[in-house]
């Protein structure tokens, strides 16, 4: 015995531990609750690692999340990690819950076990409730305004847990630090606690053996059980890296309390009981949103008290297949239901404020000279990302020349720079304007942002600039101010009034001397999505 | 050795190797972003910008002022605007005498030095650091002259850019 484990016997405590002796059935369908204890962890580590970068208060809480996405290296991939595996752990603690339910290994002596795996349950939807408010852009603010309601709706307690929950009326600072205090402070330690009762529960009764395991020689955890684990949370480890690499959570704007049209949806695994709400009208809302959730919870726990047979072999287990594949129907159809009915919004254009939005502060000019650099594939020459090119980085290479050397240049290209290769940019003086009215904007620091500028804006630009808007309006302190300016327009009107207004100007505003425009839907769409994001 | 048990016993070998392989690998998947995450200065997208201290036409040569004046500092996910303070020389009475500004804080342990009129030299209270007019160390244990910052003087006020800290004492 070494000196360590003489002192701590945590050697011989990790031996009990590995050494246990499981049933010779056990294999590949009992890893999921191995999954999850490891996903736990992971989140409980990423959580951490965000929590290092993040002010939890409702306005800093979306800045310093935008910092965490588009500053911080690394960011992007700790903040996936956290957001999916919430997900994928909601999945994995549902596949275990199966698994348990069709091989009835919940019977007698385990009903403990399983009714603290349904508690854990609800902890884990728990924390998809409160973690869903943190970013606090829109669709986390709208999608607990409805949450804490239902919340509000409850019989009896409804005003207790309105008030419990900060949201007496509106959801402002004190929910946020209520959710944020659950979903950090009070969860995780009580999650923790309570595996470690689930994994006690099942270390005294012993894995759940089948029909025919009694004669069979018991086999040892480690390494053959150990090794299946081990395989079966790295292969989930894996689609869980590879989604926080490869899949983009976007961040909405910045939480809006006077946006009227925004559709809140809550997350996908919440999809379902959203649909089942909309069962129930009126005094019966009530059934959908506290009773029947509740109903069904209780069936869980009761579970193991209403099966309480011998245990028999999975394949015999026909009712709990059917139970098994019913609920899938239903949930299947309850969610699919609820993403159909989601009224897709009149503008489909989403910004993702988790990347850098230094676009939002060109003026229209500006943009337009991004399209104009697209379109004349500048780029396949002049890098804008810091890559070698043909033609010098136009960022990373002070060159201070006016725009009019620019325009010169670009006419013909070899006059201004001798020996150079470049071909002749055929375009008109307005546009080449622009375009060297974009150069002008660009430093290092910048220049991939502004490459990346979303489509839609850049879109919209050219259109500003060819119907010059600029002649009367003004954006971001730059043209005339004949009509009114153009910053803050998303808090004077709405959108569609705008649409209107460009088609009869004197309709909607009498006496205004601005001509009526016909453009394309996707015109239009581009165009007042770009000025709604404008800053005021 | 019987052919069926070295088998078996090769099978769990390779249990084993599995088991530790993997588990290094997602140790590395996560421990390798954590420290990028952690360690890694943040991306910069702000322009360091020449701030003004003050006026430096009227100041005495060879004479610290000390100038204070708001700054804008970027901190996290936030741009403070804060008040910061520059120990000022005009190191000659020349004409265009090059002008100089000092960091306040001592190049030891960062604690705010002044100026004793009396003795002619920086004094840092905390662990008796003297530095001369010029900023280099007379004696204590500040490892370095006083940190700088880059000036320029455009009609007669004095814009500081970003700090610039000395070389270490050879």
């Amino acid at each position: 015995m070494s000196w360590l484990d003489h002192r701590t016997g945590i050697e011989t405590a990790i031996r009990n531990f590995l050494y246990e002796e499981i049933p010779a059935s056990s294999g590949w369908h009992q890893v999921f609750g191995s999954i999850a204890v490891f996903l736990f962890l992971v989140q409980a580590f990423t959580g951490a690692l965000l929590a290092f970068n993040y002010a939890p208060t409702p306005g800093d809480a979306y800045n310093s999340l935008r910092y965490i996405l588009t500053e911080v290296t690394g960011g992007h991939l700790i903040r996936g990690l956290h957001h999916w595996g919430a997900s994928m752990l909601i999945v994995v603690v549902v596949l275990h819950m199966t698994q348990v339910f069709l091989y009835g290994a919940y019977k007698r002596p385990r009903e403990a076990t399983w009714m603290v795996g349904v508690v854990l349950l609800l902890l884990t939807m728990a924390y998809g409730l409160t973690g869903y408010l943190l970013p606090w852009d829109n669709r986390a603010y709208w999608g607990t305004v409805v949450a804490t309601q239902i919340a509000s709706h409850i019989p009896l307690a409804g005003p207790y847990m309105s008030r419990l929950l900060g949201g007496e009326g509106a959801v402002g600072v004190v929910t946020f630090a209520r959710f944020y205090g659950l979903h950090v402070l009070l969860l995780p330690p009580a999650t923790a606690l309570l595996i470690a009762t689930h994994i006690y529960l099942v270390r005294k009764h012993g894995v759940a053996p089948v029909p025919g395991d009694e004669v069979k020689p018991r086999k040892k955890f480690y390494p053959r059980q150990a090794f299946t684990d081990t395989v079966a949370i790295f292969a989930a480890f894996m689609v869980l890296f590879v989604m926080a690499a490869a899949v983009r959570v976007p961040l909405e704007r910045l939480a809006d309390p006077t946006d009227t049209t925004y559709v809140p949806r809550p997350d996908w695994y919440f999809l379902f009981l959203f649909q089942t709400l909309k069962f129930f009208d009126g005094p019966l809302a009530v059934v959908g949103s506290v009773i029947l959730p509740s109903l069904a919870v209780l069936a869980l726990l009761l579970v193991p008290f209403v099966d309480r047979g011998q245990v028999m072999r999975v394949t015999r287990r026909t009712a709990a297949f059917g139970f098994v594949a019913l609920a899938l129907l239903g949930w299947t159809g309850l969610t699919v239901a609820a993403i159909a009915t989601t009224p897709k919004p009149d503008n489909a254009v989403v910004i993702d404020y988790g990347a850098p939005t230094d676009w939002i502060g060109l003026s229209p000019q500006e943009l337009a000279g991004i399209g104009y650099f697209r379109k004349e594939n500048c780029a396949s020459c002049h890098s804008l990302e810091g890559k070698a090119g043909v033609g010098p980085d136009l960022a990373s290479v002070p060159i201070k020349k006016t725009a009019a050397w620019m325009i010169a240049h670009f006419k013909h290209p070899a006059a201004m720079v001798p020996g150079s290769s470049m071909p002749a940019i055929q375009l008109s003086d307005a546009q080449l304007n622009a375009l060297a009215a974009f150069l002008l904007k660009l430093t290092p620091h910048n220049a991939e942002a502004l490459a990346n500028a979303p489509d839609f804006a850049v879109q919209a630009g050219l259109l500003y600039q060819t119907k010059n808007c600029g002649s009367c309006h003004q954006v971001n302190g730059v043209g005339m101010k004949i009509g009114p300016p153009l910053n803050g327009v998303a808090r004077r009107r709405t959108k569609s009034w705008v649409a209107q207004h460009f088609a009869n100007p004197e309709a909607l505003s009498p006496g205004s001397f601005m001509p009526p425009y016909r453009f394309s839907q996707r015109e239009m769409d581009n165009l007042v999505a770009y000025l709604f994001t404008l800053p005021d | 050795m019987p052919v069926a048990e070295q088998t078996e016993v090769t099978r769990r070998k390779l249990y084993i190797a599995m088991i530790y392989g993997l588990w290094s690998l997602i140790a590395a998947a996560l421990s390798i972003p954590a420290a990028i995450y952690l360690l890694i200065p943040p991306k910069l997208r702000k322009m360091p910008e020449w701030v003004e201290a003050g006026d430096v036409s009227t100041i005495e040569p060879r004479v610290p002022v000390e100038m204070v004046f708001r700054q804008n500092r970027v901190d996290g996910w936030k741009i403070q605007s804060e008040k910061t303070t520059a120990w000022v020389v005009k190191l000659s009475d020349a004409q265009n005498a090059q002008v100089v500004a000092y960091s306040p804080q001592c190049t030891h342990l960062g604690c705010a030095y002044h100026w004793d009129e009396n003795r002619n030299y920086f004094l840092c209270p905390c662990h008796t650091s003297i530095f001369d007019v010029d900023g280099a160390v007379v004696s204590g244990p500040a490892p370095r002259a006083l940190d700088r910052y880059e000036t320029k003087v455009e009609n007669g006020k004095l814009l500081l850019g970003s700090l610039r800290q000395s070389k270490e004492r050879a």
